[in-house]
């Protein structure tokens, strides 16, 4: 008679595998943002996975049917092997987009990128105007070297999208965020409102939009779809604190993204770490079709078996996945609770009294740094 | 005379493990049905809509007006979503 957790093993249906790897090669970075979306504990250059490591990860994604890779960071340019990175996904056939902030590359590296296979940029903006950019990015000049990385990439023949990650010190800017994009001939334009975990928490207060800057730039988003309708996508992430039912964080927990830290840790979400109770399993030791298939860290909110009331009996609980496991774990203290930003939690006043917080003062800026949270405020003076 | 063709960043693939053709772009992925799959393979930048139509007539045996209906309606659509140009 096979021991019980074993018959649990053979009897759990086969996963459906992973469409996209988020490969974050390194937590290194010439920007400093207050709400970056890394872990508080940022990994140093000598925890990072070596080149041999990442190639591996890359073969092993492609034979358990990953079709996308996002090669992230930190800043992925930082990287001293992108080059090799990108050349072995074209060649597994996976679909490489390169998510950078944009400061360092130059034209040649762009061009030898494309050569490599590269099929597409994502190129990140803190703000509409250079002034308000290189404060919240922590970085003088870096607003415009982005604008010059736009051009370059035109040049080596890449399709571009830039991403906006807005909050209310520059919402008020969106309009000529939408207008810069399209000027630098992007093809895909993304508004971000900022996500509240990790970094984003920490400088909630400084940055959560209130509920009516909320409404007026959904109401330009919705407009510009409109106008550029055919000739730029624009895609909306908005802050699920506004509203009555949550995002499906990651399309459901392990359903479709698997995330490699750095340091080589597997993770259903970039945000997983802060999870207390697991081992989290190593790309260094296991093989990516195992992790997916059996570590706990994946199997346990994966589907609809592990949700309590009231998303059991919900109808919308594969529509939505129960929300965020990292968000119910931050608000609520236990990673199993329904996600508060549902209005049917019993946790889901936490939100609105965070929601308070954006008609109350500013306070100054957390910048993100890789020897742990420290107040910068004059980072840019 | 329109000759579709895939736009920057948009690529056909056949899907070994999940045994189908997609589309892959920016931070979207299309499921081609097998009707979709039949007409986005012939999708290369040389051959016109109507070399298109003519092709999928003779391969499936069916009447071209019934096949041109159907092809104009999947590459409006897929225009419109700014995967392919006319």
């Amino acid at each position: 008679m096979m021991p019980s957790s074993l018959a649990a093993t053979a009897l759990r249906p086969v996963p459906e595998p992973p469409l996209a790897l988020l490969a974050e090669l390194t937590h290194r970075c010439p920007l400093a943002c207050p709400y970056c979306a890394n872990p508080l504990e940022l990994e140093r250059a000598s925890a990072e996975l070596d080149t041999a490591d990442w190639l591996r990860v890359l073969d092993e994604a492609a034979a358990l049917g990953v079709l996308q890779v996002h090669f992230s960071g930190g800043e992925p340019c930082a990287r001293r092997d992108l080059l090799e990175l990108v050349k072995r996904a074209a060649d597994r056939g996976l679909y490489s987009n390169l998510i950078t902030s944009g400061v360092t590359l130059n034209q040649a590296e762009i061009d030898r990128l494309a050569a490599a296979g590269l099929d597409h940029v994502q190129l990140s903006f803190q703000d509409a105007e250079a002034g308000s950019a290189d404060r919240l990015g922590g970085f003088r000049g870096g607003h415009a070297r982005k604008l010059a990385l736009a051009t370059m990439v035109h040049a080596a023949g890449l399709p571009l999208t830039v991403n906006f990650v807005v909050h209310r010190q520059n919402l008020e800017r969106l309009p000529a965020m939408l207008v810069l994009g399209e000027t630098l001939g992007a093809s895909r334009i993304e508004i971000a409102h900022v996500q509240y975990y990790g970094w984003g928490l920490v400088n909630r207060a400084a940055l959560m939009p209130s509920l009516a800057q909320l409404e007026a730039a959904t109401a330009i988003v919705e407009q510009a779809r409109v106008t550029l309708h055919g000739r730029v996508t624009i895609d909306y992430v908005v802050p699920d604190y506004h509203a009555t039912r949550p995002k499906a964080c990651m399309g459901g927990w392990a359903r479709r993204i698997i995330n490699i830290t750095p340091a080589g840790l597997a993770l259903p979400c970039h945000a997983a770490e802060t999870l207390p109770g697991f081992t989290f399993p190593s790309v260094r030791s296991q093989d990516l079709a195992g992790i997916w298939r059996d570590d706990p860290l994946f199997t346990k909110f994966r589907g609809t078996d592990w949700m309590p009331e009231p998303c059991q009996s919900c109808e919308r609980r594969e529509i939505d996945w129960g929300g965020c496991r990292c968000q119910a774990l931050a608000l609520t203290g236990d990673a199993a609770n329904t996600d508060p930003a549902c209005a049917l939690s019993p946790h889901h006043a936490v939100m609105a009294d965070a929601v308070a917080l954006a008609t109350g003062p500013t306070p100054d800026l957390v910048y993100r740094r890789i020897s742990g949270i420290a107040a910068l405020t004059s980072a840019v003076g | 005379m329109s000759v579709p063709r895939f736009n920057r960043g948009f690529r056909l693939r056949r899907d070994e493990v999940r045994g189908s053709w997609v589309v892959l772009a920016p931070e979207r992925l299309f499921a081609l049905d097998d009707h979709a799959a039949e007409v986005l393979q012939l999708v290369d930048g040389k051959r016109s809509t109507v070399e298109i139509v003519t092709a999928l007539a003779e391969k499936f045996a069916a009447p071209a007006s019934e096949i041109g209906a159907d092809v104009d309606a999947m590459l409006q659509d897929l225009m419109g979503k700014g995967a392919i140009t006319l």
